[in-house]
């Protein structure tokens, strides 16, 4: 199965994003295709990479980014990336800004679309 | 379609609101706070007993362990990360939180 | 799913809107999500159920707010093609209201009957 994953609250604040990372390894992990991870409202915030959580608490925005680098399409939507601060030279490694019309064709695309928010 | 709900039934009215558009035979996902709901002699446990007679109830093992819930009312069947996925493969999602 | 003339996929795409428009911005956000899409040529609706119908309330001005008001734009909605909007009668009711109080003309539609429409989408968002 080809899922995308659309993620709608920032880190830490709330679950939503811790869960849907659990998500999408357990579904890589089952042998499914995670297509992407698009981020929107506050979700953009997930690949910044001016945070520096405490040592002995998870990273989120490590696991985006190594998620990325496994070859799962980490996206920040462009319009709510620029109202929040978010913009190419805060991206973590293996993210991208892209608009909501690849969100369109990423549920076009994708068997299941699942949404993570508050 | 699989219906998840994430909000705790005593802080939001996702629980209340969704039971309305869930159709019979739909399987029903509880995740994060939403798995209060489940929670054995909550003041919900009728309508969680209600929704169980005609759809298969789920939540997610790991937001229960973290919780510190001990027992979850009869028949909620739990899962991991890993059998959401399975929910996913059969079903359309339906987010509500 | 389906295909049209051209072969193109054309999921159902549903966006449902719950909450009240200016305390958060999802509502807002939202409503520019269902505006891109539906360049897309897919097949959008949009579900108003509890706090969500508060968006479409006729008189709002946010001017005191020195917010951006957007009510306006669901009643462009139709030029974009998105037409099937639907409010939840409980939560109409619920609330007071009628359909005339609202900004667009809707369908008002029982729980079971959203909950219908629900299960036939490809795609189901809330905002």
């Amino acid at each position: 199965m080809k899922i995308g994953i659309l993620l709608k609250e920032g880190p830490y604040n709330h679950q939503a994003a811790d869960s849907a990372y659990q998500f999408a390894k357990a579904a890589l992990k089952k042998g499914h295709e995670v297509e992407s991870v698009f981020l929107y409202n506050d979700g953009v915030i997930n690949v910044s990479n001016k945070a520096e959580p405490p040592q002995d608490d998870r990273n989120l925005f490590e696991r985006w980014s190594k998620l990325g680098e496994q070859g799962v399409e980490i996206l920040a939507c462009i319009a709510a990336s620029k109202r929040r601060g978010i913009s190419d030279d805060v991206l973590v490694n293996h993210s991208s800004i892209t608009g909501l019309g690849t969100l369109t064709d990423i549920a076009i695309r994708v068997d299941k679309l699942v949404t993570f928010g508050d | 379609m699989l219906h998840t709900i994430n909000q705790s039934p005593f802080r939001c009215n996702s629980l209340k609101t969704s039971i309305r558009f869930i159709l019979p035979d739909d399987p029903v996902l509880f995740l994060e706070d939403g798995v209060y709901s489940v929670q054995d002699n909550n003041t919900f446990k009728q309508t969680i007993e209600t929704l169980l007679k005609t759809n298969p109830v789920y939540a997610i093992s790991h937001d229960i362990n973290a919780r510190g819930i001990k027992n979850t009312i009869k028949d909620v069947q739990l899962i991991d990360y890993e059998g959401f996925v399975d929910l996913v493969e059969k079903h359309q999602v339906n987010t509500w939180f | 799913m389906t295909e049209d003339e051209d072969g193109e996929i054309v999921k159902k795409i549903m966006h449902v809107m719950r909450r009240a428009p200016h305390g958060t911005i999802y509502t807002y956000e939202g409503l520019e999500m269902v505006l891109i899409m539906s360049a897309y040529d897919q097949d959008i609706s949009i579900s108003f159920i509890d706090d969500g119908v508060y968006a479409l309330l006729k008189d709002q001005d946010t001017a005191g707010l020195e917010i951006k008001g957007f009510a306006k734009t669901f009643k462009a909605l139709d030029g974009y093609d998105v037409e099937k909007l639907y409010v939840d009668k409980v939560s109409l009711e619920e609330r007071g209201l009628k359909p005339e109080d609202l900004i667009v003309d809707v369908e008002v539609l029982d729980s079971a009957a959203i909950g219908k429409l629900m299960k036939e989408q490809d795609v189901v968002i809330h905002q």
